[in-house]
Formats: structure tokens, sequence, C-alpha cells
């Protein structure tokens, strides 16, 4: 009874270790197209479409709406100890560093990796995926590098625009609603912003954009079964980037801010 | 004098887990002609195509292309041999994220590095050997009739002039007058090209109309091989069976009652 036990154990983590294997390889694979021609240009520049322009709004309005539940919040909670000063460099701090790359990151996995999967995944279920090597083309270096790389530098384009509503939607709160006077709302974020503070979160950002493309391509080019394989990829792609997103943010903190 | 066939299949053997698709199949396809494989659905003609363009890793065989073996190529050497294989896929396959012209033309463009100009301009042409106009070019896939798609996939297909065409059952899901006009399109085209063809299919009309000659595979294995023209009175009582759809027979069929 008790062997059967360890046996099951030792099953599932021979498992969890070969899909760990599998995701390394196809991450390696992935990124090593990057370098090596033939680049797919337009296939690169479609990618930033989906995951850059067309997210804007939705990481837009989130970016402005956490800034301002952000200094709503500070402003409650630091008035007790007389602290209202402080929501200027909280607002910025929280954003740059945290809250912009993490909710940017997990509005695009929402929206882009799951797009991604469905997409992918339709292919490979559709034969699309086999007639691309029929064509002369590696699907791993149509489909997956143009996609990687673009998560990695889109991300950290939309986190820029992400920090600076933030910081915005504070500023809005702050003036219009708490009072504060906004040449001295301004001076405090800027004096208390540090580079590393942005520079922090933009490496998350682009991390976050990676793992995001990453796992779209991967569960939707091992997709199978038809509509419902292709669902089951859409909903794994997401689950999984979400998770990793939060798990990879607490590492990336404690590589640069533990003491 | 004998000549070396131009694809030589030799004990081509592929398993999914347990069960077993590809149980040794040997088949030679000589140059110039068009071979049709029939069988019913699971014997594995899918499978095999599968293995011959590299799709799809055999467990053991041989897969031989102008003598060469494919299996014990490099991958760039592979990529090359398959560079000559044009293949219509059975839901067509096309790329639902570009126009016509850009699926027709996609191997050419991934291949040949010509302008998307000149590549534009030889898929409107090769759209017109398969009979469409060229403002179809600039429509998309989802635009198309179930018909109108074939015959993209197969412009598509024969759009590099490959030497070597593949079809996975070209008239399933068409109407019978449809099927007729994709038959003769791809008799036509595999003339015209000079090309060496294998086509599956369970469409025994379509099978005649296309083959030189014919294999039937079975529980993988190919278990008849003769002439397209005397399929449907070959002697042999399990591909009689097969193209006359009778129920009884050598082949069983595999119901849970």
């Amino acid at each position: 009874m008790m062997l059967d036990g360890v046996a099951t154990l030792g099953r599932a983590v021979l498992e969890t270790c070969r899909a760990a294997g599998r995701l390394l390889l196809f991450a390696l694979e992935g990124l090593s197209h990057i370098f090596r021609p033939p680049f797919y240009f337009r296939a690169f520049f479609r990618a930033m479409l989906d995951i850059g322009y067309f997210s804007l709004p939705v990481v837009a309005l989130t970016a402005v709406f956490t800034g301002m539940v952000l200094a709503l919040q500070s402003s409650t909670g630091l008035s007790r100890f007389s602290a209202d000063s402080a929501i200027a460099s909280l607002v910025v701090l929280s954003v740059t560093r945290e809250l912009g790359p993490v909710l940017a990151g997990l509005m695009v996995a929402g929206r882009v990796g799951a797009a991604m999967a469905a997409e992918i995944g339709t292919m490979r279920v559709t034969d699309q995926v086999d007639a691309l090597s029929t064509l002369s083309t590696n699907p791993m270096k149509y489909l997956v590098a143009p996609r990687l790389l673009a998560g990695l530098i889109a991300l950290p384009l939309l986190v820029v625009i992400a920090d600076i509503l933030g910081v915005l939607g504070g500023f809005i709160i702050a003036t219009l609603k708490l009072g504060f006077n906004a040449a001295t709302y301004l001076n405090n974020t800027l004096t208390f912003m540090q580079t590393q503070d942005v520079v922090s979160g933009l490496v998350k950002a682009a991390v976050f954009g990676l793992l995001i493309s990453l796992m779209g391509c991967y569960h939707g080019y091992n997709s199978k079964g038809g509509a419902q394989g292709v669902g089951a990829a859409t909903t794994a792609a997401v689950v999984a980037a979400s998770v990793l997103i939060l798990a990879f943010d607490y590492v990336l903190t404690e590589l640069f801010f533990a003491r | 004098m004998t000549t070396a066939p131009k694809i030589r299949l030799r004990g081509v053997c592929k398993s999914f887990g347990d069960k077993l698709v590809l149980d040794g199949v040997d088949l030679d396809v000589m140059a110039g002609t068009s071979m049709v494989v029939i069988g019913g659905s699971g014997s594995g003609k899918s499978v095999l195509l599968k293995c011959i363009l590299g799709l799809i890793e055999p467990d053991a065989g041989s897969i031989e292309i102008d003598g060469q073996n494919v299996l014990a190529m490099d991958r760039k050497a592979r990529e090359a041999a398959r560079a000559r294989i044009g293949m219509l896929f059975q839901n067509g396959a096309l790329f639902d994220s570009l126009p016509v012209w850009e699926n027709v033309a996609f191997g050419l463009l991934a291949q040949r590095k010509i302008a998307r100009a000149t590549a534009k301009a030889k898929a409107v042409d090769v759209l017109g050997q398969v009979g469409l106009a060229g403002s179809v070019g600039d429509l998309w896939p989802a635009e198309l009739s179930g018909g109108m798609q074939k015959r993209v996939a197969l412009a598509r297909a024969i759009a590099a002039t490959p030497e070597i065409l593949f079809f996975d059952e070209p008239t399933t899901g068409l109407d019978p007058i449809m099927g007729a006009v994709i038959d003769g399109l791809i008799v036509d085209c595999v003339k015209r090209l000079g090309s060496t063809a294998i086509a599956i299919t369970h469409d025994m009309l379509s099978a005649r109309r296309i083959g030189d000659q014919a294999a039937m595979i079975h529980k993988g294995r190919i278990v008849w091989q003769g002439d397209a023209y005397g399929l449907m009175e070959s002697g042999n009582p399990m591909v009689d069976q097969f193209t006359h759809g009778r129920r009884d027979g050598p082949i069983q069929m595999e119901l849970r009652k």
C-alpha cells in the first residue's frame, strides 16, 4: 500500500521532470531560431502589433485605475500615521517596480497568450503546421521565434506606457480629490523614483513577455484532439503564464532588491 | 532492363503507443506514374504519406527517393528532399491568416526568395491552371467554398513544380461533380509536370480516375498491388469486398457490441 503511494509519487515527479524538459527544449529551440536566418519580419511585426498595439487599451485602463486606487488607498491608510506626503512616492514605486509589469503581464497573458495558443493550436489540428513543413518552412522558425521575440520586446514598451499612466492616475486623484498641489506631487514623484525602480520593472516585463509567448506557443504547438484540445491548450497557456508571472516576479524581486 | 523506382519503401513500421499502424509496408512507385493507395479508415494511409514526407519518423524500415534513403539523411538533406514534394492535404490546410495568393506562393517565397510582386504574378498564373480567376487571389481562405479551397490547395501543392505529388483524400467532402473536376485537375497537373504521384483515397471512382497503379493497405500492410484500371475486378477478396462496399468478407469491422 505504502509502496503504491511511493510509486505514484515517483511517477508524478518523473512526469513533471519530463514536461519541464520538453518545455525547456522547446524554449531553447524557439530562441535559437531568433538568431538564425531566414528571418520572418512580417510575422514578427504582426506579433508586435498583436501583443503591443492591440493590448494598449486594456493595459492603459488597468494602469490608470490601479494608480487611482493606489492613491486613494494610500491616502486613507497613510493619513492614520500623518504620512500623506508619502503618497506620491508610494504610487510611483508600487507602479514602476511591481504593479505596472505584473498587471500588464496578467492582462496580456489573458488576451494574447490565449489567442496565440488558440491560433497555433487550430493550425496544428487542421494540418496547417504540417503544411508549413511541406512548404520548406520550419514551423518553429515561422510560428514560434517571431512571437517569442515580439513578447520580449513589446511588453517592456507596454510597461513604459503603463508606468506613465499609473502615475498619472495617482496624480489625478491626489490633485483633484485629495487636494495635493500638482507641482509638489510631481516633484515628490520624480525625487523618489530611481533608475533601478524603472529598470527592474522593465526587466520583469521582458521576462513576463517571453513567458507569455512561450506558454501560448508551447501549448498551442502541442495541442491535439480537435476543438476540445485547442480549448484545453488555451486554458493551459493562460493559467501557466499567469502562475509563472507571479512566481518569476518573486524571483526577480529577490534578485533586484533582496539585501 | 529494369528502372529503379522513384519511391521505394521497405519494411516501414510505425506504432503509436501499443497501436501498430504500419506493419512492414513494402511499396514501389515508378517515376512518372500515379499510385493510388486505398484502405479503410484507420488503416494507416495518412501515416504512410506522413512517413514518406518526413512528418512522422518510422520505427523501422527504409524510405528511398531516387535511391537515397531519406531516413538516413541529415536535416538539411531531408529538407531539400522534402522541397521536391508537393502535398495536397485532406482538408486543404490553407493558412487562414494569409490571402489566397500568398497561400499559393508560400513555398516559392520561402524557398526561392523571389520578390513578392513576382510571386503574386506566379500565384495568379497557377490559380489559372486550376481554373480559378486571378481575383480569387485577393480573397481569404474562409471566403471560399470547399471546392475552391481544394483547388487553391492544389495550386499551392503544384506552385513550386514538384517532382513528387501527394494527395490525401482529394475528393473527401466534395459533391460528385466537384470531385470529378478536382480529379481531372489532378490528372492534368501530374501529366503537365511529369510528376510521380501518390494519392490516398477511399473514393473508388476517384481512385480509378487518378491512378495508373493501385495498392490496398489493411492493418498496416500492403495486401494487394496492381493496375488501377482493374481495381474493381482484382480477384483479391479483400480488395473486392472494399471496392464493392460489401459487409461480409475477410475484412471485419471492429465494432463493439
